[in-house]
């Protein structure tokens, strides 16, 4: 497994710094997966749901919203692989067609966070004083709450749309990024190779947009994909118990409680397919986070 | 001690400022006008105005600011639109079901996780190492909602073991006199064997559900901070010493390594309080939790705002709770402080 990537880098010894670079990459990347089975199989199933989101729309069966396309309530068969609702609507159309509603909510999410958290804590930790003062008390703020308590005040005060989930989850994931991205900052702040880029007349801001952000972004990689997976739970929490997602509409969290009450009177299918995907896809999230992080930062390994 | 525990009492004050501070702003953040909203769809242009003036509208954000706090020091957190009673009654008398909930929960998954942790730790690479890997990875992606629907799914409707997801008793039971509110406890004070039964039987699934969720957490961190304090040199000098194994494990390594777990809880409960409202959805639990959710469906907003504030004061006093504990398990901390 390790031999190849290894004579190609000694077979190209001067001009090989890119190259041995990804080299040595692809081979951590190797070794990550070879140590680890399990993240191989997270990122095909990464790949899976990146291609459901994209083709869903084409690969179901049956109109996810056109109610008794079979009979209400009748268990999986040939024509419903995962049954169907007390509407007779397809579980299974359903349940691939959410998978886009699901992931974007969270990308966006984390997107949100990562871009408003990475800039505050990048500001915070590069000019300190004040703004630094305030970022920090507003993030321990936020992180004074239980963080999907105020998911829900925030998303009941500012109303009940798809939109505010987004805001919600991104609000309650802004400390991490704050911190992460404050601390890594801080300790290079004063560092040898910003010292030089000062010296050579750039100023404050180019130094910390163009030297410093480009050297902090691969921890804040790290804290993106082990936060994806929390960001879904979390939205599908919310929409579980009924903010953000309506009715008609297919998402994983909705689906599942419109399948509780059913559960206890044996219709087991409606609840069990859309929480299984769920519950897959935060685990394909975590695992292939655990794995970003073995590669990119392994002293911090758990 | 009892000034370091002061100390961290004023220590928390900030916290407080900073959540009533939210909550207020979360309040007034309402959609729409809650002048309006109060004066009903029939009310007049001075019907609304005389509402707003009466409710403290029409004056500054600071004077509203101060008013709203003297009014939840008061205990006056308003009232429920959809059972007409004061927010902070209901919420006092839901918060023990929600407590008890969250408790068991919580030992629960520290009478399983700690001890895990500390096995894997013990034996790396062994197959109980492989179950704790698995087991942490695995939890933390459940979705408390789901797991709660399945375990009522088997043990009540495939094995008929528990008994019906529905609130705190069988419906045949009546709740114990009123002490502490924790049903179990109250039914052993009043010494009826057969309601604290009845309640455990009831509490089971859900706590199991929410244990399942906070296990992963509190595993991977006694796990990981086990093993760092294993491989230490005083470790090494204890073992070379001659102490026993298990004093060695448990006096030296195991008090060490408790330190990174305490701060985690913080974090769990975090979870707990957060799934707390999930699982008391799906198992019709008349906590605090499930009437914030009745609440939000019906447009209630200041059982909401309330049950937030509840929720957050409560998890201030946890954080509190567990400084005062690390202080206890690590001497360092009290000299500190």
């Amino acid at each position: 497994m390790s031999a190849t990537p290894s004579a190609a880098t000694t077979a190209t010894p001067v001009a090989a710094t890119q190259s041995g670079a990804v080299a040595l990459w692809w081979r951590n990347l190797c070794y990550v997966f070879g140590e680890n089975p399990l993240s191989a199989i997270a990122a095909g199933l990464f790949v899976f749901f990146i291609l459901l989101a994209a083709l869903g729309p084409w690969l179901v069966p049956y109109d996810p919203l056109a109610s008794h396309v079979g009979d209400p309530l009748s268990p999986p068969s040939a024509a419903h692989w995962f049954g169907t609702d007390a509407l007779g609507r397809d579980i299974l159309s359903r349940v691939v067609i959410a998978t886009r509603l699901d992931l974007g909510i969270a990308v966006a999410a984390v997107a949100l966070s990562f871009v408003v958290g990475g800039l505050m804590g990048a500001f915070a930790g590069y000019f300190g004083g004040w703004f630094d003062r305030i970022s920090t008390r507003v993030s321990d703020t936020i992180m004074a709450f239980p963080l999907f308590v105020l998911a829900m005040g925030i998303v009941a005060a500012m109303g009940n749309t798809v939109a505010n989930i987004v805001l919600a989850t991104a609000i309650i994931n802004l400390p991490f990024y704050l911190r992460v991205a404050r601390a890594e900052v801080r300790v290079r702040r004063d560092a040898g190779f910003v010292e030089a880029a000062r010296l050579a007349g750039n100023g404050e801001l180019r130094v910390l947009f163009h030297h410093l952000i480009p050297n902090i972004l691969p921890p804040m990689m790290v804290q993106i994909s082990l936060n994806m997976g929390w960001a879904i739970l979390n939205a599908a929490g919310l929409s579980f118990i009924g903010l953000g997602v309506r009715p008609p509409e297919a998402e994983w969290g909705i689906m599942v409680a419109e399948g509780a009450q059913y559960i206890v009177s044996g219709e087991w299918w409606i609840a069990l397919f859309p929480g299984l995907v769920l519950m897959l896809a935060v685990f394909c999230f975590n695992l292939l986070g655990d794995s970003l992080r073995d590669l990119i930062d392994p002293r911090r390994r758990t | 001690m009892i000034q370091a525990i002061l100390k961290r009492l004023l220590g928390a004050v900030p916290a407080i400022i900073g959540v009533v501070i939210v909550t207020f702003v979360l309040t007034r953040a309402l959609p729409g006008d809650p002048a309006a909203y109060f004066a009903g769809p029939a009310g007049s242009t001075e019907a609304i105005e005389e509402i707003r003036v009466k409710l403290g509208l029409d004056r500054s954000l600071p004077e509203q600011f101060v008013s709203y706090v003297g009014d939840l020091v008061r205990g006056d957190w308003g009232n429920s639109l959809t059972t007409g009673q004061p927010v902070l009654a209901e919420i006092a008398d839901r918060l023990p079901a929600s407590l008890e909930l969250t408790l068991v929960g919580l030992l629960l998954a520290v009478v399983v996780a700690i001890p895990l942790g500390v096995l894997a730790a013990t034996r790396p690479g062994s197959w109980i190492d492989h179950l704790c890997r698995g087991i942490t990875t695995a939890g933390v992606s459940l979705p408390t909602f789901f797991t709660g629907l399945l375990l009522a799914y088997v043990f009540y409707f495939l094995l008929g073991w528990a008994p019906s997801p529905l609130g705190r008793l069988d419906p045949y039971a009546t709740a114990p006199d009123f002490v502490t509110g924790f049903y179990l406890i109250d039914s052993l004070i009043a010494g009826d064997l057969e309601t604290f039964a009845s309640a455990a039987k009831q509490l089971i699934l859900p706590a199991i559900t929410l244990a399942l969720f906070v296990l992963a957490p509190l595993a991977r961190m006694t796990r990981a901070s086990m093993l760092g304090v294993l491989s230490a040199d005083f470790i090494r000098t204890a073992r070379a010493s001659g102490l026993r194994p298990t004093t060695v494990l448990f006096t030296y390594a195991f008090r060490n390594a408790l330190l990174p777990v305490l701060t985690t809880l913080g974090m769990v409960f975090s979870f707990l309080l957060g799934s707390n409202v999930l699982v008391e959805k799906v198992f019709a639990w008349p906590g605090i939790g499930s009437f914030a959710i009745e609440a939000l469906v019906a447009s209630d907003y200041a059982p909401v705002q309330g049950f937030v504030l509840a929720m957050a004061l409560l998890y201030v006093l946890l954080n509190l709770l567990i400084d005062v504990a690390y202080g206890l398990v690590d001497p360092r901390a009290r000299l500190e402080a």
